[in-house]
């Protein structure tokens, strides 16, 4: 394997493969509380941060890691406060992020729009030594939250109003949940981009979904899905000299497409067997009962 | 049935968008009793139970449970809630075990389920006859057996009482049959239960008391009223167009 031979390889495939990790298993609890493009939403959030970061001759993914997770606070508190239109607020603070983005970034001396390409698209090669810290860092505090955390996420992601009832701190894990879809944003800002980071976030629940019948088999299959598609996509990138990013992607999408195909034959033999066990005694055929039942009772 | 009262309102207002939708509740549910919440859409009878879990803020009055003030109330295994939905399923495929398992959280501790509370999710299973279904999806199952999924969740954490907003909301009868069991030999166990119910129905025969509200205000507390003349047929089911809130109040010979 000649593509282990590089260093920059080696630290390319090790961030692909924590983002393929970590985006999916954030992503799943999104998907769950029908928040799916959140993730999309906190990445233009995140571009103010990268803005900021070179303004200030900061660390880009130190400082998007702050200006995202501030903007998820601040997401979330728009969903508790402001009931209505909070998709207009929403869509403030998003295209507010990007034009942040783009007016600190050329206020910066010597910056321009050519700078915030790396992180629109993602820049797999230049991965440095010091992004791998920080991206291994901030993997381990998502694992450690959603795996540590999955059955009171789940519970508060499933039904908000009953897990208050079971005496969790339905606000905290709000809030956190807010705050780790921020940290995996800009976990895989460097891998895919901030404009794609939500297709890995999504798109892999979804393909799971295709097969899956529990919650914990879903997490893990996109998970599964999530680091096949970012190796797959890594080292076709380097042998075809594609751009990672969207290589990634357009991978995922068609794990999907491929699953959806795989499922509906799945889908159909489940129902027909579920029929079987149901109704063993059933006649194949519609019949004209000769006399009511109680079970046809219908109570008008 | 004691005079521990098990849920204590006292004298709750409550707004809505700066809407009031409670002026001023009283309500006691003693230990062992059955009490229904009835009322027209909008009379507040669902934002009553939502301010007892602290789902709705109170703007006046006081709440207690278990004779502790809510604010102080931490004791959340003794409570069962069943929320008024149509679905139990999320975004996300998960099986009725692992929806039922949410409800047990209340007693594990840092949200780790041991082999007991395994066994208690298998029971609550068994009280609402979907022992069978444990391993299957909830997007697979029908109304009925969602909210029979409901139901098993909240009976996860063996409650003393029960909270159910609407139970009977697009059930069909054979489901309701079922719930209606399962509610008897949690009340015969001796749990106390606190219904919303826009029309008695099939519960009746279990309700020991019942509380009618009218624009967030009581406007009857006492024994269940007897259904008369047609609404008094077996069978017999309220289907009537739901008038504007301030035309005249809907007749729904529980009161006449």
């Amino acid at each position: 394997m000649e593509i282990l031979n590089y260093a920059f390889m080696q630290r390319a495939l090790l961030a692909a493969v924590l983002v393929g990790i970590t985006a999916p298993a954030i992503g799943i609890y999104l998907v769950q509380r029908r928040q799916a493009l959140m993730g999309d939403g906190i990445g233009h959030v995140a571009m103010t941060g990268v803005g900021l970061g070179f303004l200030l001759s900061w660390s880009p993914v130190w400082m998007a890691t702050l200006v995202s997770v501030l903007g998820a606070v601040l997401m979330e508190l728009i969903r508790w406060y402001g009931k209505t239109r909070g998709d207009i607020a929403l869509a403030m603070l998003f295209y507010g992020g990007m034009a942040g983005g783009v007016m600190f970034i050329n206020l910066a001396p010597g910056g321009s729009n050519a700078n915030l390409t790396s992180y629109l698209f993602g820049s797999l090669s230049t991965v440095s030594e010091s992004d791998v810290t920080a991206i291994c860092v901030l993997a381990a505090f998502v694992v450690l939250v959603t795996v540590g955390l999955r059955r009171q996420l789940f519970a508060v992601s499933q039904d908000e109003e009953f897990a208050r009832v079971t005496g969790l701190p339905v606000r905290v894990l709000n809030l956190l949940t807010a705050v780790t879809a921020a940290v995996t944003v800009t976990v895989a800002m460097r891998v895919v981009g901030l404009l794609l980071v939500s297709a890995l976030m999504v798109v892999p629940v979804a393909a799971a979904q295709q097969l899956s019948r529990s919650f914990a088999a879903t997490f893990a299959i996109s998970v599964a899905i999530g680091v096949g598609v970012t190796l797959g996509g890594t080292v076709t990138s380097y042998y075809q000299d594609v751009p990672p990013g969207a290589t990634i992607v357009l991978l995922t999408i068609g794990a999907f497409i491929l699953l959806s195909l795989l499922a509906t034959p799945l889908a159909r033999r489940r129902a027909r067997a579920l029929a079987a066990a149901e109704h063993a005694s059933d006649p194949a055929e519609c019949k004209i009962p000769t006399a009511r039942e109680p079970r046809d009772e219908v109570g008008v | 049935m004691s005079d521990e009262s098990v849920i204590s309102l006292r004298g709750v207002r409550a707004e809505l968008g700066s809407r009031p939708v409670l002026r001023g509740i009283d309500l006691t549910v003693r230990r062992g009793e059955v009490v229904a919440l009835l009322g027209a859409n909008g009379s507040g009878k669902s934002t009553a139970v939502r301010t007892v879990i602290g789902q709705v803020p109170v703007t006046d009055g006081e709440i207690e449970l278990f004779g502790t003030p809510r604010r102080r109330f931490r004791d959340w295994s003794r409570l069962g809630y069943v929320p008024q939905r149509t679905t139990a399923a999320g975004g996300v495929p998960a099986t009725v075990t692992e929806v039922v398992s949410s409800g047990r959280l209340s007693r594990a501790r840092f949200g780790v389920l041991r082999k007991a509370d395994h066994e208690a999710v298998r029971r609550a299973l068994g009280l609402v006859g979907m022992a069978d279904r444990a391993k299957d999806s909830v997007n697979a199952l029908s109304g009925g057996q969602h909210q029979r999924v409901l139901i098993a969740r909240a009976l996860a954490s063996v409650p003393e009482l029960l909270i159910m907003d609407e139970p009977m909301a697009g059930v069909d009868l054979a489901s309701q049959k079922v719930l209606a069991d399962t509610l008897r030999e949690q009340v015969a166990a001796g749990t106390t239960v606190l219904l919303v119910l826009h029309e008695l129905g099939p519960l009746e025969p279990l309700i020991d008391r019942a509380v009618v509200l009218r624009d967030g205000c009581v406007l009857h507390d006492g024994p269940p009223p007897k259904a008369v003349g047609q609404h008094a047929l077996p069978g017999h089911d309220h289907v009537h167009p739901h008038a504007p809130a301030d035309a005249e109040p809907v007749r729904t010979g529980l009161l006449s």
